[in-house]
């Protein structure tokens, strides 16, 4: 161990290093992917808290709505008109053209098979897992995106990404995924690259990953940097969520196809038309930025953006809404039959809804995503309600994809 | 490498300013020094969480009936419970700090995670909390069967594991209100607290082990009960044994076969094994796994025996460092390093604390006592050194020690006093050959070396 380094040995150590290793040193290298199985790119979004999918996707065209909900629409502007039974919250306007392009839809009144006991986290367990009550909690270790990825030949890691530092259990499990988070804010300067080298260059599980994390840190500038000229807030600065959309859209532009990220604040018990307006704005940029990032891409994306269930269709005393059970979806992508709202609507008066209180769920909201898989991805019908959501009847096939 | 080396890094938290046990024999020995840093940092306990989450379910009661102001008074009760989950991080990183038993404090998290109860919600966080110090901490050198029984039927394992809501099909209760078995904690306990999932029980075992833990019940307002009348009738046969059967049913029939499960073969190798695998090994040899296994045997499943065995055994002291720390070791091992005091932790800003401990962990994938499911989190390397995980400790290394200490150390000598001959001597020049101090000392915190054990 030498006791003492003179500034000149260390130039010439560094110099020695830089000049004989660069061409092989891995942390100087770029990484290199295989393809992917497929061309369809899919993006699920979790929205955890349980969005108040009647005020998202408002169905003023039931005579029971307004007396259910009069002192939030008193608080809040007027709905956006969309297909005449429904209005879009105008919280979701910058989302307009994408209706009208027919790339923006939703569907209303569905839920996972949870019930009763209204639990985020059990909510959002159940979600993620895919699988019914039936299935003991135990087993409920990996998510249906990973299960889905289980049945398909030629996944490699890259193919799929769980981005943030949320934990994305929709894609937990036995196949093999990559987790990111773009605020991981790794840039170290090209001296303390090379010192890193030095130190993982006998330690292959660290050397493998400092490489790609250090790629996936520059990655994530540049796919930042196309997105803030047309961010909205002043200087340009993206909020978190674009930073993922950005993120997220980098990798499906390259040789990942499937990704999922959450967007959280959906947990509206008070003053709703001020907390979930700021929300709904949040996943508003999200899917801009999401459609701006993957350009041409897009084309061949779906979106599909679910939560752990609805809320209650009386508006409580607080000017919020308490936990309920069927919700709304959203789906986007230049993949998607926009332009419509889908699902059976069970009406809102009090003997249409569940327990007296809640919307009744008409569909179950694994079918839509489990459709979105068998369009995209040619996923048999059985492997889906056999392995992938077990026990689900996927129904009749709603047409959600073009 | 010297076998101090090894003892600090392996069985503790690494090397620190302060002297370490550096051998088998003062390992085991500073487990019976008197646990000074529990009562230095104390945790929240069973009286102070019951109390909490019974006032929290008051004011939810009256939030139904219209009430307001119990409304406000309601999330400022839910932030500070959920405040309690930091205040449970600084508690435990501070009595690592001061601790003169470092392998009292691993044994610790280890145990927590074996029997994991996460900190989820307001209802159950208070107990998860005080779990440790309940039913972990003063077990942790005992006979198994004190530490399964104290871990199962503490609050948290009931109410996370669905036992409170378990009730005899055919108990009077049952019948009344039509309720049934839940079999959760039943399959938890023997699939992975004891036997292991590869062990020798059926499913017919996990549902009359399930009849024979009716009865127990919590309530946050009343606390622990053992209620007859939920207690299906009836005696039970598991693992080939019969249990229970008097009227009414007693706890002590519980307690019986929890005592036979803890000295079960497969209960010894299961829980053997993943000691080796916590401390020696993710893959480790089958000797010291098959030496620590009898000595659970011969002795009934006492606990220091079977430390004993394994930190007696040669292939516990092998120089290769194969396992990841874990992110909380990462973190425990940072503060170590750097000689960040207790006091220190347990008086830092909120913000810095954050910043530096708890969101780190976040980030890193090891949400600080709250792992997806009954099963932890994994031990593997390759599930902790990936490219998210190797950044974040780079960057820890890079920033957060700067944060904590005004001057910071000179890295050439940091990296031989944190890792003694454990450096490469590859670290050791590129530590040298660092721009800056901050970046010298990143280089340490970012090492293999500080990040394998």
């Amino acid at each position: 161990m030498p006791k003492t380094l003179t500034r000149r040995g260390l130039l010439t150590r560094g110099a020695a290093l830089i000049g004989c290793s660069a061409a092989a040193s891995p942390l100087m290298t770029t990484v290199t992917f295989a393809a992917a199985p497929w061309d369809a790119r899919l993006v699920t979004i979790i929205l955890r808290g349980a969005m108040d999918g009647l005020d998202v996707v408002r169905p003023v065209g039931d005579p029971d709505y307004a007396a259910a909900r009069a002192g939030l629409l008193k608080e809040t502007a007027p709905g956006l008109p969309l297909d005449g039974f429904f209005e879009l919250n105008p919280a979701l306007s910058p989302l307009m053209p994408l209706w009208k392009a027919g790339q923006l839809g939703f569907v209303q009144a569905v839920s996972t098979p949870y019930r009763d006991k209204r639990s985020h986290f059990d909510g959002q367990d159940i979600l993620e897992a895919g699988t019914g009550l039936d299935v003991p909690d135990h087993t409920r270790r990996d998510g249906w995106l990973n299960r889905m990825l289980q049945t398909q030949p030629g996944v490699e890691s890259s193919t799929a990404y769980a981005i943030g530092s949320d934990e994305m259990k929709v894609l937990e499990g036995q196949a093999p995924v990559m987790n990111w988070s773009p605020n991981a804010e790794l840039s170290v300067s090209p001296q303390a690259r090379l010192l890193l080298n030095e130190i993982y260059h006998d330690d292959p599980l660290f050397r493998d990953s400092a490489t790609e994390a250090i790629e996936l840190a520059a990655l994530r500038e540049r796919d930042g940097a196309q997105l803030v000229g047309d961010a909205a807030l002043p200087g340009g600065k993206l909020i978190p969520e674009e930073e993922l959309a950005a993120f997220t859209a980098g990798r499906l532009r390259e040789e990942s196809r499937i990704a999922a990220f959450s967007i959280n604040g959906w947990d509206t018990h008070r003053d709703q038309q001020k907390a979930l307006p700021r929300t709904l704005n949040r996943l508003a940029r999200t899917v801009l930025a999401l459609r701006k990032g993957l350009g041409p891409v897009w084309e061949r994306t779906t979106v599909l953006a679910m939560t752990e269930f609805g809320r209650t269709v009386r508006e409580n005393g607080s000017g919020g809404t308490d936990h309920g059970t069927g919700g709304a979806m959203l789906l986007a992508g230049g993949a998607v039959r926009g332009g419509k709202v889908y699902g059976k609507w069970p009406g809102l008066s009090e003997t249409a809804l569940y327990e007296r209180r809640d919307l009744m769920p008409t569909a179950d909201v694994r079918a839509y995503a489990a459709w979105a898989l068998h369009g995209n991805y040619g996923v048999s019908r059985s492997q889906l309600e056999t392995e992938i959501f077990p026990g689900l009847d996927m129904g009749a096939d709603p047409g959600l994809l073009l | 490498m010297k076998t101090a080396t090894i003892a600090a890094i392996r069985f503790g938290y690494g090397l620190g300013p302060e002297g370490q046990p550096d051998s088998p024999d003062a390992v085991l020995k500073s487990l019976k020094l008197p646990d000074k840093v529990a009562q230095a940092y104390p945790m929240l306990d069973l009286a102070a969480a019951q109390k909490m989450v019974t006032e929290v379910h008051a004011l939810a009661r009256k939030v139904k009936g219209g009430g307001k102001a119990a409304a406000e008074r309601r999330t400022a009760k839910q932030k500070e419970i959920n405040l309690e989950t930091l205040g449970a991080l600084r508690v435990s990183l501070a009595r690592i700090a001061e601790t003169s038993s470092p392998f009292r404090e691993r044994l610790t998290t280890f145990w927590s995670d074996h029997f994991t109860a996460p900190v989820r919600g307001v209802s159950l966080t208070p107990f998860a909390i005080a779990k440790i110090d309940g039913a972990l901490r003063p077990n942790l050198t005992g006979r198994f069967a004190d530490l399964l029984s104290a871990a199962v039927l503490h609050p948290a394992m009931l109410l996370y594991l669905d036992q409170t809501s378990s009730v005899g099909p055919n108990s009077p209760a049952g019948k009344k209100r039509n309720l049934g078995l839940n079999e959760n904690l039943a399959r938890e306990v023997l699939e992975l607290h004891t036997m292991g999932v590869g062990g020798s029980f059926t499913q017919d075992d996990v549902r009359q082990f399930a009849e024979l833990l009716t009865g127990l019940d919590f309530r946050a307002a009343r606390g622990f009960a053992f209620l007859p009348p939920k207690a299906e009738p009836g005696a039970e046969t598991i693992l080939g044994q019969s249990y229970g059967g008097e009227q009414p049913a007693r706890l002590d029939d519980i307690l019986a076969f929890l005592d036979d499960l803890s000295v079960h073969p497969d209960t010894a190798a299961h829980v053997s094994r993943k000691l080796a695998v916590h401390f020696v090994s993710d893959d480790p040899p089958q000797a010291l796994v098959d030496q620590m296994s009898a000595t659970w045997t011969k002795t009934g499943g006492d606990l220091f025996a079977v430390y004993d065995a394994m930190l007696r055994h040669p292939d516990a002291w092998t120089p290769v460092f194969a396992k990841a720390k874990q992110p909380f070791d990462f973190v425990a091992s940072g503060i170590v390093a750097l000689g960040i005091g207790g006091d220190e932790i347990m008086a830092m800003d909120d913000k810095k604390f954050r910043r530096a401990m708890f969101r780190t962990l976040n980030v890193m994938g090891q949400r600080f006592m709250l792992p997806g499911g009954p099963n932890g989190w994994p031990e593997e390397a390759e599930a902790w050194i990936t490219p998210l995980g190797v950044s974040q400790r780079i960057l820890w290394g890079l920033q957060v020690p700067s944060m904590l200490r005004k001057e910071l150390p000179d890295p050439r000598s940091f990296v031989t006093r944190v890792l003694d001959d454990a450096a490469s001597p590859r670290l050791v020049w590129a530590v040298g050959a660092s721009e800056t101090v901050p970046q010298g000392v990143g280089l340490v915190f970012a090492s293999p070396e500080f990040n394998r054990r």
